[in-house]
């Protein structure tokens, strides 16, 4: 059948209850964080409805703007790390017989699917000094003394860069799934070592793609709320990370709303910003 | 020896066999065209040439020089591809000039060479063109003038003018020819289009299973295939089935075949003859009867399909030179000795 | 030749860096005592037992089960009428609503859960099980709504066409053409929600996490307030659950292709 436009009212039928589950569920509760956002917050944990920037307000702090700074740092470093880190692999990955190729694919979904509680847990064990890496290190000779390494940036950006890894990877794949592997070969026989060749070659092939990866794999790395608040110092502290400790925490629903409502407009902005490379691409 | 040499090539991916013992001298500035059905082989050949496959077994030499294990990029071959894999963030001139800048040849150097190439394959002027804009000839001309800047010595096509639509393909030929005998250049062409390769080839090989059946000048696997095979592979013909007679020549369907012999110790054989060299006349005239089932008047010929023995075969003759033949009528139908091949099932 | 050698390296270190903290899990979680020691000292499996015998795991394991089912039925049924009507229909505001499917997974999930905490207070109904499973089931809509997409977009519409002229509406065709077509899809997006369900967190913990404890609630609070190796074995049950979801759907479907790559070749 082809697309044809819906004649009748009963054509509609299909989305109706998708539309209503969305429209209730989904669109109705950014309503009311909105609303809360503007709400004030009394002393016990409760809020009064009412309408105040105060905590809005708020965000004109010297400490909240570290914290959005550090937050978007710390998010583009992840993703610039996984992009670079996951772009020779995953084009490897794509080259490969379809067994390994299923057997890697099957891996990194598992690892997806790990909360970041779990992560969090996994990481900070291994960085742990009664339990971690550093034992093996003795052990093999390397080191004297087992050695906590958390809590540190370096702990932190690791265990971001591990949990965001596998969606960089799935984001890329289909991109490179369907590279023409003749292009790479081309180049070859044009005199270009396999080096060259995907570096002039297949890389600006793929430059909107990675562009539009950079960026989704930012808007993830910004949601994490909890790796950083586990393996960090305060100071290491996120947007995300803020927003839950304000929400369930300090039971502060209205600054973290707040908070909230600013990280959407960032996120929105910044899918925004993919789709529209998506659409050039298209039509080029 | 000069020119391309393949020792006992041979390219196996598990159990399957796709080049079985491949052996075939290229002399230096000839044109062969590797023809064959799908799965035949060729492809993976032309692979092995290029070093994008490596051999399981046997050696590959190039004016002497052994090539079996140098990597691709410095075999100093240009090729084509099916794709054509124009690189779509450069221009015409840049993908051209590639394979130069590759090599640290100056700009210079390089703007020269990309106009005496333009010039070449008549898209004079196009140097600054983005390659997503060309038509499909256009592109396949850059592709070809990409492949020859570097002046390679051994020049590869794979199926290079599959995309193309049939005027413009049967042009191309005829251009790529040109241009190859111009340059001089050792030049290999993957096909399945028999046509294509009688047009530009000095040397056809016609390959099956893996194996070349038969290696010679275009005409002389038209006029004398080799089996059964090559003589239903190139242009089209009659398969039959034959027997041997008491007195030891062929019959067809019990009909003695005049001067035609069957091959050493076999008391079977196939026969295969052309169209137009099956001849229609009066019923009771000629080897023997059959019926009209079909006639296909294609306005420059007739082809005239024929049925006796519950078999089919065609018939293909000039309109002016017969009489008008209707479906259902019996006719009379010579074959005559010179032009029947027999040869082993 | 080098550049295979290297490729194995780089390979081989990747996979010890993306396996090394489920090894570590795994090793804590065979600790004979309560401890967070490792390499781990004696072995034993009662971690894993304590799983089903203690009665707080078992409860929080049945909560997680029952969520990841049912919200992932829910997600599959919202999505389903909506790509069903995309790839029928050709209506340009349809858009709004595959964004507006789209957007929950995209963005930073303290936002939906956030969100989705205070639409549940404010409409008095917070704390109750069942706003956990609406509210899973519209976080993860995405999946299944991209795969199905993904999935009606793959067939062929000539074979929907074919069906039409042999007489067959609309209704019909849905049912004995495309149904059988898009099973595969309706399966998967299932499966993937259903083991991402299993592990969500934060979702969880605000909107019933003081009144249901699922699996990685129960994790998390042991975190802060006690340890135990059962933390580490819940972790191991869950990876080698989401391992098997995923390795079914690869053994019987196309996996690559359900990642979006086109259509499968030989070898």
């Amino acid at each position: 059948m082809k697309q044809e436009a819906p004649q009748g009212v009963a054509d509609y039928a299909p989305i109706v209850f998708p539309g209503l589950m969305l429209l209730v569920f989904f669109v109705l509760p950014f309503g009311t964080m909105i609303a809360v956002s503007f709400f004030r917050r009394d002393q016990g944990g409760f809020y009064t409805p009412d309408f105040v920037f105060s905590n809005y307000e708020r965000f004109l702090s010297p400490f909240f703007g570290n914290v959005l700074g550090f937050s978007i740092l710390l998010a583009v470093a992840v993703a610039i790390a996984c992009v670079a880190l996951a772009l020779p692999f995953t084009f490897t990955l794509s080259r490969m017989p379809r067994r390994p190729q299923v057997l890697w694919l099957v891996a990194l979904l598992s690892v997806l699917s790990l909360s970041e509680v779990i992560i969090g847990f996994a990481w900070s064990t291994l960085l742990s000094r009664t339990a971690g890496i550093t034992n093996i290190l003795v052990s093999m000779g390397l080191m004297d003394a087992p050695r906590a390494l958390v809590p540190s940036l370096g702990a932190v950006l690791t265990a971001m860069i591990y949990q965001a890894f596998p969606y960089t990877v799935l984001v890329m794949y289909p991109a490179l799934v369907r590279l023409d592997p003749t292009l790479l070969e081309a180049a070859k026989t044009l005199g270009a070592s396999p080096l060259q060749a995907f570096f002039n070659v297949v890389v600006p092939a793929l430059r909107n793609t990675l562009v539009a990866t950079v960026i989704m794999v930012f808007v993830f790395a910004l949601g994490s709320y909890l790796l950083p608040q586990i393996l960090g110092r305060p100071s290491h502290w996120t947007l995300s990370v803020l927003i839950t400790d304000q929400a369930v925490y300090q039971s502060n629903m209205p600054f973290a709303s707040a908070m909230a409502v600013l990280l959407v407009l960032l996120s929105l902005a910044l899918v925004g910003l993919t789709s529209m490379i998506g659409r050039k691409e298209n039509a080029a | 020896m000069s020119g391309l040499l393949l020792d006992q090539v041979s390219k196996r991916f598990g159990s399957f066999t796709a080049v079985d013992q491949v052996q075939l001298s290229v002399p230096k500035g000839s044109f062969v065209c590797l023809l064959g059905p799908s799965g035949c082989g060729k492809t993976t050949l032309l692979r092995m040439i290029a070093g994008l496959e490596e051999p399981s077994a046997g050696r590959i030499s190039l004016e002497g020089d052994d090539l079996t294990m140098v990597p691709t990029h410095r075999r100093n071959i240009g090729m084509v591809f099916q794709s054509l894999a124009l690189f779509a963030h450069l221009s015409v001139g840049q993908n051209i000039a590639y394979a130069l800048r590759i090599r640290g040849t100056d700009q210079a150097q390089q703007d020269r060479r990309v106009n005496e190439l333009l010039e070449m394959v008549h898209l004079d002027g196009y140097a600054h063109r983005p390659v997503a804009k060309l038509s499909g000839g256009q592109r396949q001309r850059v592709a070809i003038a990409r492949a020859l800047a570097h002046s390679p010595r051994l020049f590869l096509l794979d199926e290079p003018l599959s995309a193309l639509d049939a005027k413009l393909r049967e042009a191309m030929q005829v251009e790529l020819r040109q241009l190859q005998q111009a340059l001089g250049i050792t030049t290999i062409v993957v096909t399945h289009d028999q046509r294509e390769a009688m047009t530009m080839a000095d040397l056809v090989v016609v390959m099956g299973e893996g194996r070349i059946r038969q290696a010679a000048a275009p005409i002389d696997v038209y006029r004398n295939p080799v089996d059964a095979f090559v003589a239903d592979f190139i242009g089209t013909t009659n398969l039959l089935p034959v027997t041997r007679s008491l007195q030891g020549g062929a019959l067809l369907w019990g009909h003695a075949l005049e001067g035609v012999a069957m091959p050493a110790g076999r008391s079977n054989a196939v026969l295969s003859i052309r169209p137009e060299n099956v001849l229609l006349g009066v019923p009771g005239s000629g080897t023997l009867d059959a019926t009209v089932t079909f006639v296909r008047d294609l306005g420059a010929t007739v082809e005239i399909f024929l049925s006796a023995n519950g078999t089919t075969f065609v018939s293909v003759a000039n309109p002016r030179e017969r009489a008008e033949v209707l479906v259902g009528n019996t006719i009379g139908v010579s074959l005559s000795a010179p032009n029947c091949l027999v040869f082993a099932p | 030749m080098i550049a295979r050698v290297l490729n194995r390296i780089y390979l081989g270190v990747l996979a010890i860096f993306l396996a090394a903290p489920l090894i570590i899990v795994a090793g804590v979680s065979v600790n004979e005592k309560q401890s967070l020691e490792f390499p781990p000292h004696g072995f034993s499996l009662s971690w894993y037992l304590e799983i089903f015998t203690n009665a707080e795991w078992r409860n929080a394991l049945w909560a997680s089960l029952g969520l990841a089912t049912f919200s992932a039925a829910l997600a599959v049924a919202v999505a389903f009428p909506l790509a069903w009507f995309g790839w029928r229909r050709f209506a340009p505001w349809t858009r709004i609503f595959q964004l507006l499917g789209v957007a929950p997974f995209v963005l930073p999930p303290v936002i939906t859960a956030l969100g989705l905490l205070t639409f549940w207070a404010t409409t008095g109904f917070y704390g109750q099980a069942w706003t956990a499973i609406i509210s899973h089931a519209i976080f993860f809509v995405t999946l299944p709504l991209v795969t199905l997409t993904l999935g009606f977009s793959s067939i062929d519409r000539s074979v929907v066409e074919a069906a039409s002229t042999m007489g067959a509406k609309d209704g019909t065709v849905l049912r004995t053409v495309v149904m059988p077509l898009i099973v595969p899809y309706l399966i998967s997006g299932y499966a993937f929600t259903f083991v991402l369900s299993l592990n969500e967190y934060i979702i969880a913990y605000m909107t019933v996490g003081f009144t249901v404890e699922t699996l990685p609630i129960k994790i998390f609070n042991a975190l802060r307030y006690g340890y135990t190796p059962t933390m580490a074995s819940a972790t191991v049950l869950f990876i080698a659950l989401a391992a098997l979801v995923f390795g079914l759907i690869a053994r019987f479907g196309d996996l690559p292709r359900l990642l979006g790559a086109s259509a499968a070749e030989e070898g």
